[in-house]
This record gives C-alpha cells, structure tokens and sequence, in this order.
C-alpha cells in the first residue's frame, strides 16, 4: 500500500545523511567519551563537534549546550533545574504536556505557577506576562511554536538566543531528523541550574550519563543540515506545500476550517476542523488508506479530552475533537499532497453519511 | 471463498475476540482491531475502599496491550478508540441509578446496545469496514422466508451470552458476524493455539469490566464519592408482604430480589428479599414460597425474529443469565410492554434485569423487568 507520511510534528524520518553520519559510532568508533584512550578521544571529538553544530543552529556558545535524552528531559532539567520552593512561574495553558505535567508537579511542591492564556489564534499577550510578573517570578516558560498547530521551531525557523533574549530553550531531535532519544538544552552561560541525573560529571556536571554518542552525532549532523536549508530557504517550498493541502481541503470540503486561522506560524502545519465527525475515526480512516495524520500531540492520542491546545484557544470540544493535525516534513512532495487531496474529501463524506449528529442544515451552526 | 471483506473484530484482549480476528484473517479478509477505551481503570483506583492495584478488565493497560500483540502477530492494524464519555453516560450512570433505586442492574446489555452494537459499529462502518465481528458465543444468520435477521443460541451452550443481545435490531445484526457461534470453547483455545496466540490459555474475564473484583457496593460509593455526590439516604423498613415492619436496613442499593444474606432480621425461618420499593425505601422480605411469581412485565421491548406481537405467543423465558428459561406465554399488553406469563412460578424474577424470549435456539426478543 502507498503510504504518505503527514505527521512529521509527532516525529520525522531520521535523513539519509544523518544516519549515515551515525553509523560510524556504533562498532567502528565506539568508545566512550569520557575515556582517556584513542578510542575515547575519538568520540570525545565527535560529540564536541556536534555541540557545535547545535550551537551554530541556535546562535549561542557551544559550551552553553547541554545535550540530553529528548526534549522532554531538556523541558525538565530546565524547569526542576531552576526552581525552588517559594518561588513563582509563569507559563501558559498551551504548553507540551512535558512542560505543564512539570509545572503540576512544581505546584504540588509549593511553587506557584500562573497559566498566561493564548488567544484564539494561539498566541500569548507578552503584556499578560508581564502583569503576572512577580517579585519572586523564577522562571517564564513558553513554547517557541505550538505543536498541535503550528510546530517546533527549531530547525524550521531561524532562531538566535541571543537576539531573543532568552536564558533556556529545548530542542527534541526527533522532531528535526535526528532520531527519538536525543534532544539538547541550551543554557545561557551564568544560569545556575540544579542537575536532575547524578552520576560523573558529564555535560560540566549539568547532565550525569555517558553520552549517546550515535545520538548526538545524529543532533549534530541534523542541526548542519537544518541552517543549510534555513539559508537556502527550502522551507518556502514546505510552507507552498502546506498551503496547497490547506487550499485543497478548504475547497473541496465544506464545513472544515484553519485553527489559529491569522496567526504567525511555522511552515509545515495546518490544523483543521471537520465539523460533525470524531477526528480519531477520521484520523483511522485515513490511516487504512495509507495516509498518517494526526487529531493532535501524540503523547495525548486515547485522552477523553479534546487537544488542551485547541481548548486554550477557545475552541469548543466538539470542534476540537473534529481536528485533524497535518504536518509536513522534508521528504514531502507535492504527489503527496496530491494524494492526500484525492482521500480527505471522500473519506470525510463517509464519515458524516453515516454520523448520527451530521445534518447538513445544522452543520456550520457550530 | 467469497469476495474478501473488510471486517472490524471488536477485540478485548481475550481469547475469544482474539480468535476471531486471527480466523477472519485467515480467511483472507481484510481485518482490523478495535479496541474500545470505555472506563479509566485508574480513576478510582485508591478510593473508598477500592483496590489500589488497577486488576479491572477490559480497556485495561494489559487488555489492550494483549490485544494489541494479537494484532501484530496475525498482522493487522489495530487501533483503539475512545467512548469514555458515552460509556459514562449510557452504561456507568444507569447503572448507579438502577442500584440506588432498588434495581439490579445488567451493564453488559447496555454497553452492547449502547456502544458495541451502536458506538462501535458506526466507527467501523466510518472506517470503511462493511461488517462489525465479535467474540459473542451465538449466532446470526438471515432467514429468506421470513425476511428477517435471526440471532440464535450457539453450539455452545454453556457460554451462551445471547441473553446479553437481546437488543439488537435488524439493521445491526446484518453487519455483524459471531464466528465463534458453531464452536465450543475448548476448541477456540486450540485455535488460538494453532495460530500462535500467546494468550490461548488466558482465564476468561467473569465480572463487569468496571466494577474489579465484582464489589459493586465500594464502586458505588468510590464513583460517588468521586463525583462530588453522597450517596443517597435510602435507609429504610425492613417490612412483610402484608406489611408488617420487621426491621431497619441501611440503603436499599445493599439488596437485590432474592437475596437471603445481610437482613439482619433472625426470625424462625429464613428470609429473602422479595422486593424493594424505591419509592418508599422499603426491602420486603418474606419466605422462599413468596419469592416465586407467575408473571412480570417487560418494558423497552425489542423484537428480533418477528417484527410485532399481534398475538400471544409461547416462548421460553430467561429472567437471568443463569436462568435455565421457563415455559410461558407472552403477550403485547401496553405499548412497548409485554407481558409474560409463567406455565409455573418462577423464583426471584428482579427488576433491573431483562426478560429474554427463546423458541427453541431462536432470540425473539426481549425487553427489560420493570
């Protein structure tokens, strides 16, 4: 069966180059980083080498990166990292659920957390930030780009921490064509963070573990080929992809329409809401004809709740149940947004032939 | 063989769904898994006195964890779908209501008429499947003269469940398939053996799928509990049949018609439960002879092998599961009532459950005991 890969947001295809770049450090030059010998000085290298690259991918020092298991360790050791009890933080009601399950747990802790709302396209006010503001404010957590709607930025738009002010930020490989179980945080230099793995003094004792060295090389690897297109500006095409398959679907389905419609956003996502259906039904439906979407983060698919994202912009739950998350990656052509054209529209008008609350009078009432 | 379809198996996790599923796909149909999420099995775990340790079955981690390996051993996709919130609504509630308005209710009815047969069966026509499958011991097949679609008791009696599809309609047993009906059990586990199911010998599952370790006492108090409810004062008079106040009891959801245990009354002989009056808080008890009657009344009534009820007409009646059926006359008495006349009275027969017609292995219909 042909199958199109439209869920790139949940994770990406690690890319040719990238694994290629790996295999070196799996049985050839496998030793372990801290080690004195040849063989440690050789990975030693390599991971050096990719902390550069991170670096260069998020205009920062590369001693200011510290690499970790994923995004959502990064998300972690930078919220438990800087935390004490007493303190406040601001976040807001969209984030990861690695980022608000912390918060959560912070609370229960006694640290008090303030949750800035979006605004119907996603955004937050920074005017609301800065009224929550407190005189015992630790730490602002805040996605860069959303990614139910409009995505991770990293590796997508440019980013520089310095320009942007800010002292953190998470990065998960996974979600730029490194593989699942490596991600990295940046840590503007001066910020004293409390390590969560204790162990050797790995990552200047930031990091307790011996380093993924396949993993990092990957990161690295992905993190060099993430400028060169950010500069060539292949994501133009991406971002002509994506709005075709919106264009597409807008047209030839009635009742569907943009979430966070006007909003600024990266160039890969569209997320849609298809009135009168279950968007797991449609999300399955699709799936058997060889199309992978998603109705939103994948850590949450199987929840009772609509998309908490969708729902922090306003939207009402029968809406957000109905929204399906397509999100495009590198190897994405335009034969595949064809394709998804000519399944979405039929497969919708399936499921609402045969959905109990589907009247087409009643429909865009909603 | 005829032209392969596209089947949804309705998998639970079990040997019996799972050899379905692996049995279709043989076949060389085009199969998928469903596996409906219908209760959070953690959610009152820890509470009022319910199990810490999360045991419950169906929908638990290790049902769909079960199931999900089925799935990829016999190569299909497999997918599992949310209907918490209707599974709530249409199962769980009523079921609290029945209870604590002297019922004693049957979940594993409404959950098949509610969400099996309706819920699920729409999901797996929206998905493009042409027929929904189970694990079900009964059968379905289409009666040519009469026109009709006939669910029928399976070749295995002792695991008969047609007493819990008395409700499907016409339209829903023709898109469902019970490949299990012409088996016995043991050879389904040898089955499920030959096609290299790791869980061919598991234990089937007995109790209600939300109610672990079947006290549905502590349920009621943890579910209320949890939403913010108390559980309503029924405390109440233990009375006669003629009346007479023999005693106190302490909420009438403790009892259910024919009961003997927990009256807290010693008198000569022993006493049961012959009925409970919601409305007036009472538990009447009396002896074994007052607990037999020759007639009750079924409402909600569905039809399955004949379309109407002009006339009376002899079946067998099942007022439970594990009732053996008894000779009676039913007829149409209300709209939407039936009637239902023993030949010989009848022990204990609880409103709550449901009446379930037979004639011979056919399913008539049935309905539930006011």
């Amino acid at each position: 069966m042909r199958r199109i890969y439209l869920d790139n947001n949940a994770t990406t295809p690690v890319l040719p180059a990238v694994f290629e770049a790996m295999q070196a450090y799996f049985g050839e030059h496998f030793g372990n980083a801290s080690s004195i010998h040849h063989h440690g000085q050789e990975t030693r290298a390599a991971v050096e080498r990719a902390r550069e690259s991170v670096a260069a991918l998020l205009g920062c020092r590369a001693s200011e990166i510290v690499f970790t298991s994923g995004g959502t360790e990064a998300d972690n050791l930078a919220i438990f990292g800087l935390t004490q009890p007493g303190q406040h933080v601001i976040s807001s009601t969209m984030e990861h659920h690695a980022v608000l399950n912390s918060c959560k747990h912070l609370e229960a802790s006694g640290v008090e957390v303030t949750y800035v709302p979006v605004d119907g396209r996603g955004l937050v006010d920074p005017d609301d930030v800065r009224r929550a503001l407190r005189a015992n404010t630790g730490l602002i957590t805040i996605m860069m780009s959303n990614n139910e709607t409009g995505v991770q930025a990293a590796g997508k738009v440019p980013i520089d921490v310095k320009r942007m002010g800010c002292d953190l930020l998470s990065i998960s490989g996974h979600k730029m064509n490194a593989p699942q179980g490596v991600g990295a945080l940046y840590v503007r230099k001066g910020t004293s963070l409390r390590p969560m793995l204790h162990g050797g003094s790995h990552e200047r004792s930031r990091r307790a573990g011996t380093e993924n060295v396949p993993g990092i090389v990957a990161l690295g690897k992905a993190a060099d080929l993430a400028r060169e297109a950010l500069v060539r500006s292949d994501l133009d095409q991406m971002s002509r992809l994506r709005d075709r398959l919106e264009q597409g679907i807008l047209n030839k389905v009635e009742f569907c329409g943009v979430n966070g419609q006007g909003a600024p956003r990266v160039p890969n996502t569209s997320s849609i809401h298809f009135d009168c259906i279950e968007g797991e039904a449609l999300v399955i439906a699709l799936d058997l004809k060889g199309l992978a979407v998603s109705t939103g983060a994948a850590c949450s698919s199987g929840a009772i709740e609509p998309s908490h994202v969708l729902t922090a912009m306003g939207m009402p739950p029968e809406r957000a149940r109905g929204s399906l998350r397509f999100s495009l990656g590198k190897q994405n052509t335009p034969e595949d947004i064809e394709f998804a054209l000519s399944l979405i529209p039929s497969t919708v008008a399936r499921l609402r032939e045969l959905s109990p609350v589907y009247n087409k009078t009643t429909a865009s009432s909603y | 063989m005829s032209q392969p379809r596209t089947i949804a198996v309705a998998m639970s996790g079990g040997v019996d769904s799972s050899t379905v599923a692996a049995m279709l796909r043989a076949e060389g149909h085009n199969v998928v898994g469903l596996t409906m999420q219908l209760w959070n099995q953690r959610r009152l775990a820890g509470h009022e006195g319910m199990p810490e340790a999360v045991q419950g079955r169906c929908c638990s981690l290790d049902d769909v964890y079960d199931a999900r390996r089925v799935a990829e051993t016999i190569g299909i996709p497999y997918y599992v779908v949310n209907h918490e919130e209707r599974f709530e609504r249409d199962v769980v509630r009523p079921f609290v209501e029945q209870y604590l308005s002297g019922r004693t209710p049957i979940p594993c009815s409404l959950c098949n008429n509610h969400l099996k047969f309706d819920q699920l069966l729409i999901v797996a026509q929206q998905i493009g499947a042409d027929a929904l499958a189970t694990g079900h011991y009964a059968r379905v097949e289409f009666d040519e003269p009469l026109g009709r679609w006939l669910l029928k008791r399976p070749t295995d009696r002792s695991k008969d469940q047609t007493y819990f599809l008395f409700g499907l309609t016409q339209a829903q047993l023709s898109r469902t398939l019970f490949p299990l009906g012409g088996m016995m059990k043991p050879e389904v586990r040898n089955l499920a053996e030959q096609h290299g199911l790791a869980l061919a010998q598991k234990p089937d599952s007995q109790e209600i799928c939300f109610v672990p370790g079947g006290d549905y006492k502590k349920f009621l108090d943890a579910y209320l509990a949890e939403q913010g409810e108390s559980l309503p004062d029924t405390a109440g008079e233990l009375v006669t049949t003629s009346g007479e106040v023999v005693g106190e009891h302490g909420g009438i959801h403790n009892f259910t018609v024919g009961q003997r245990k927990g009256l807290g009354v010693a008198t000569g002989s022993p006493l049961y439960v012959i009925q409970i009056k919601g409305d007036s808080r009472q538990v009447v008890v009396g002896d074994q002879e007052e607990l037999y009657t020759r007639t009750l009344r079924v409402h909600r009534t569905n039809l399955i092998s004949v379309a109407d009820l002009p006339e009376p007409m002899r079946a067998t009646v099942k007022i439970r599961h594990r009732h053996e059926g008894a000779a009676a006359l039913i007829e149409k008495s209300a709209d939407d009532e039936i009637l239902v006349t023993f030949d010989q009275p009848q022990r204990a027969v609880t409103p709550g459950q449901a009446a379930v017609f037979y004639n011979e292995d056919v399913v008539v219909g049935g309905g539930w005991i006011a």
